[in-house]
């Protein structure tokens, strides 16, 4: 394989320009990237603040010192800004850092549409500030307390921060099918030669099948809010049965955005855990094959599940028994991830450097979430389940380990790649634990809570569900705090550290761990042949 | 409408028959310390778990038995997969590590179950899910499907911006139920009611859910039905209460500022004690009715003193006690143009409420009792008006 061969001139022409041009100019696939997770770390810090907020208010029965339309505000904002503003970009910068450095790519295919998919989302994210406070000017209308589903009626009381959220959400949908059709663009046609699509790193597969997820839901999502625009000021009855339309309609266009959404999460941390969990492990992943397999699967059937969202809205027997059936047929595909990652790990030579810690904690959280999400998917059970703190207990479970902890792992896995530096591995060590029991302080004791009648986004409570509620808001402080050591081990890589090795891992495999560590700005100029 | 006493009149139990729940052992404790005391005797004492209400309360009703039944089946069945699954991962981290010394096997992959586990797995995990979805299919049907009969009880339950309106549809009954501030409702706070939903035991109920204003949903644990109330929409559940006592619940879909306070509870009674209380029930109706249809002019003060306790029940929630709302949300009345203008726009927005705002109409409220409130509002705080609206106005404007 050849290593980076630049000619001089292309070296000279192709020189980073110094200051904010480099940054705003960039068509650079890893300054891009850079800029991805630089945007989504000061997202994860804001979404945190929200729910630490949340979470203080929840600390003792009463209304301590967020009034109920504030606080339901902050799990509105919480949401969305940890999905569109952290999870996503945090997931898209990985794609564009490894991607072309994994499929031995000079870049992504379409580089100024990258810079593009990127700027974006500032401008989406400041709207999304604008509607939290907005509210708070005079004449800024009513606060946004509808949680992030948005649903009408009630979005249509809410005042004029509804429609900055519209808009909001219309920009990151835009970012999002711009970047998506970019890593399809760039996976379908800039691999390396001899790279078929069977021998494409896991990542890479799994960001395929993210991209035409969001490209398939996307627009639906911005078709639901742009009906709901129309109704609040044009005088449509999209949602409004007194003219002929349907509140409930709504949900459905929402919800066959937002449950492939929760595999658009989902799937680029199962991406990272493909190459961490065989990196520590010392050994190849176990069922490539049944992989793809599990992810096409687990995509399609993911399409077609929706309405287990809506089981109490009265829909027919029918219907809530097809969705029913569905939903637990998803468990078929994930139980089979779960248990490749299993079999990795099976007869390997395993150790824990914090990637593997993350990994390793993934596939013990998840599996526990993925089986509550099989309790709810039982529609009679769910009768109970339904809309109570059972349900934030379960989707916290899910999607921190399945989305979040994946993209930590990831993080430290490439941090000595895209740095140069190692990381203090004792810091990770202690990040990790901090991080891992303050989540499960957290969220564990929600599921009683959920059991035992506590209503979910409620401002306040009976003192019957108080316990539960110390112990939760205490483990949020813990949880919440934690990332200010993933900040602090971050800078501190970035500016220095023990020199990484181009191969920083004993057992990491990959085209990424040819390049040195740092890669040059460009890397792949000419492509590796691969045997 | 004006069933505030129904409970004490008939001396109803106001517990749970079930054991009350201990609210708090520990008073004097700081929360925190509490936290950690709890979890410490929770994983050792059986009695400290039902205490604490670590699963669903004990059900009221067949249906509600069998999806408590299902619960702890997919729960069980969940537990037993969860140990299997951290089992093999412990065992694995504890074996196959480095630092023992242990090689990895670079063709375990290729081994016949690296071959065929991708056929294993998913028949294995299928068997599970067709256990469960079988199970729950069966109980699916009788908590979807609601019986038809003839003589089932039709409750309609009525979700509004924030209090639950129940029409006893055979019985010609209406029971409007709000929450009860915590000054009067002590420990019960947000899980108590002015007027409960008193239901007979033995008597098949169905429960027809609909919205006023934006969705709620109807959630009493006990009876293990929930419906989302849809503007526009008429859903459907039912159940048979089994048992007698007072089961509690709140609304379950977010419904704007005060989704907290939309208490549900249920009063389980014989068929006879609910015989009686409808009957009840029906004598203060037509009571209410007379005296707003006498051709009687009132007297500003029985109006303002009338109005006060309507005001507070019916129109405080949003636009405070104190008159001055919750702005921008809920406008302040004090001082505000419809209740200082003209009278008229004042009882049109009154009866009719107020289109994409929370302001609901009103009309449902009979001409004495708008006729009390809107004297009230345009007497109190800061509005001196002076005017005295009478019932018959309130005809005149419907």
């Amino acid at each position: 394989m050849s290593t980076t061969t630049l000619t001089h001139d292309e070296a000279h022409h192709h020189e980073a320009p110094k200051g904010w041009r480099r940054w705003l100019f960039s068509t650079n696939h890893k300054d891009i990237g850079t800029l991805y997770l630089l945007f989504a770390l000061v997202m994860l810090f804001l979404g945190g603040a929200s729910a630490m907020l949340i979470r203080m208010e929840l600390f003792q029965p009463g209304i301590q010192f967020l009034d109920p339309d504030l606080y339901n505000n902050l799990v509105t904002n919480h949401a969305l800004i940890m999905i569109f503003g952290a999870v996503m970009p945090a997931a898209a910068g990985l794609a564009n850092w490894m991607i072309p450095m994994m499929i031995g790519a000079p870049d992504m295919a379409l580089p100024r549409l990258n810079n593009l998919s990127f700027w974006i989302l500032p401008a989406a994210a400041t709207m999304l500030i604008l509607s939290f406070i907005i509210p708070f000017f005079p004449g800024g209308g009513t606060q946004i307390n509808t949680g992030w589903t948005i649903y009408p009626p009630l979005s249509i009381q809410v005042g004029m921060s509804m429609d900055f959220l519209i808009f909001a959400i219309h920009l990151l949908g835009i970012s999002s099918v711009l970047a998506s059709i970019n890593i399809i663009v760039t996976l379908l046609n800039m691999r390396a030669p001899g790279m078929t699509l069977m021998t494409m790193p896991m990542f890479c597969w799994t960001w395929l099948v993210t991209a035409f997820l969001l490209i398939l839901v996307v627009p639906v999502l911005a078709g639901g809010v742009t009906m709901l625009l129309f109704d609040r000021h044009f005088g449509t009855s999209f949602f409004d049965a007194a003219g002929g339309g349907d509140p409930v309609l709504f949900q459905h266009l929402f919800w066959f955005f937002g449950h492939p959404e929760v595999y658009i999460l989902l799937l680029p941390s199962i991406g990272v855990l493909s190459h961490v969990i065989p990196a520590f492990s010392r050994k190849p992943l176990f069922g490539y094959k049944s992989m793809v397999g599990a992810m096409l699967a687990v995509a399609t059937i993911g399409m077609v599940v929706w309405a287990h969202h809506q089981y109490t809205i009265g829909m027919s027997l029918g219907a809530v028994t097809y969705f029913m059936i569905g939903t637990i047929l998803i468990s078929i595909p994930v139980g089979l991830m779960v248990f490749n990652f299993i079999a990795t790990m099976w007869r390997g030579s395993m150790t824990f450097e914090t990637p593997m810690l993350f990994a390793v904690g993934i596939v013990l959280m998840f599996t526990f979430g993925g089986l509550s999400g099989v309790m709810l998917a039982v529609v009679p059970a769910d009768m109970q389940y339904h809309d109570s703190m059972f349900v934030v207990a379960h989707f916290h479970y899910v999607l921190m380990p399945g989305a979040v902890f994946g993209l930590f792992a990831g993080v430290f896995y490439w941090l000595p790649k895209w740095t140069g530096h190692m990381y203090n591995e004792k810091l990770g060590k202690i990040f990790f634990w901090t991080n891992v029991i303050g989540f499960n302080i957290t969220f564990f004791p929600q599921h009683f809570l959920g059991l035992a009648g506590m209503p979910r986004r409620i401002v306040d409570y009976n003192m019957m569900f108080t316990e539960f509620n110390v112990v939760s808001s205490i483990g949020a402080m813990i949880f919440g705090l934690s990332h200010l050591i993933l900040l602090y081990i971050v800078i501190k890589t970035i500016r220095g550290g023990k020199k990484a090795e181009s191969r920083a891992w004993e057992g990491a495999k990959g085209l990424e761990w040819e390049l040195d560590s740092p890669p040059a700005f460009h890397t792949w100029t000419v492509a590796p042949q691969i045997k | 409408m004006h069933n505030n006493h129904t409970n004490e009149a008939y001396g109803f139990e106001n517990k749970p028959l079930s054991k009350p729940r201990k609210h708090d052992r520990f008073p004097n404790l700081p929360l925190c310390l509490k936290g950690g005391l709890l979890t410490a005797t929770m994983l050792t004492m059986g009695e400290a778990m039902a205490e604490y209400g670590l699963n669903f309360p004990e059900p009221a009703a067949g249906v509600a038995r069998e999806i408590y039944g299902i619960h702890m089946m997919t729960m069980s069945i969940a537990t037993i997969l969860l140990v299997i699954v951290f089992a093999f991962v412990f065992y694995s981290l504890f074996y196959h590590r480095k630092s023992r010394g242990y090689e990895a096997d670079q063709e375990f992959h290729n081994s016949w179950f690296g071959n065929w586990s991708w056929v294993i797995v998913p028949a294995l995990v299928l068997g599970v899910d067709l256990t469960i979805a079988g199970k729950a299919d069966a109980v699916l049907k009788s908590v979807w499907d609601v019986p038809k009969e003839e003589n089932i009880m039709d409750v309609k339950v009525t979700g509004h911006q924030w209090w639950w309106e129940f029409d006893y549809l055979d019985h010609d009954i209406k029971v409007e139920s709000r929450f009860v501030p915590k000054d009067k409702s002590g420990d019960l706070y947000l899980r108590e009611v002015d007027n409960r939903l008193v239901l007979p035991t033995g008597v098949k109920i169905r429960f027809l859910h609909t919205s006023a204003d934006v969705l709620h949903a109807f959630w009493v644990p006990e009876l293990a039905v929930k419906k989302d109330a849809i503007p526009g929409y008429v859903t459907e559940t039912w159940a048979e209460l089994d048992r007698e006592g007072v089961f509690r619940g709140q609304c379950a879909e977010i419904c704007g500022t005060w989704h907290s306070r939309m208490p549900i509870v249920v009063e389980s009674v014989s068929p006879e004690r609910f015989a009686a209380w409808t009957e009840d029930q029906k004598s203060i109706k037509v009571a209410a009715a007379a005296e707003a249809s006498a051709d009687k002019e009132w007297s500003m003060d029985d109006l303002l003193a009338k109005g006060k306790g309507l005001y507070e029940t019916k129109c405080a929630a949003c636009h405070q006690v104190n008159g001055m709302g919750l702005p921008p949300a809920f406008p302040a009345l004090n001082g505000s143009a419809i209740a200082t203008g003209p009278i008229a726009d004042h009882l049109n927005i009154v009866i009719k409420g107020k289109e994409g705002t929370a302001m609901q109409p009103w009309g449902t409220l009979n001409d004495l009792e708008i006729a009390a409130i809107v004297t009230y509002e345009r007497n109190s705080w800061d509005n001196k008006s002076g005017d005295v609206v009478q019932p018959a106005d309130v005809k005149q404007a419907r």
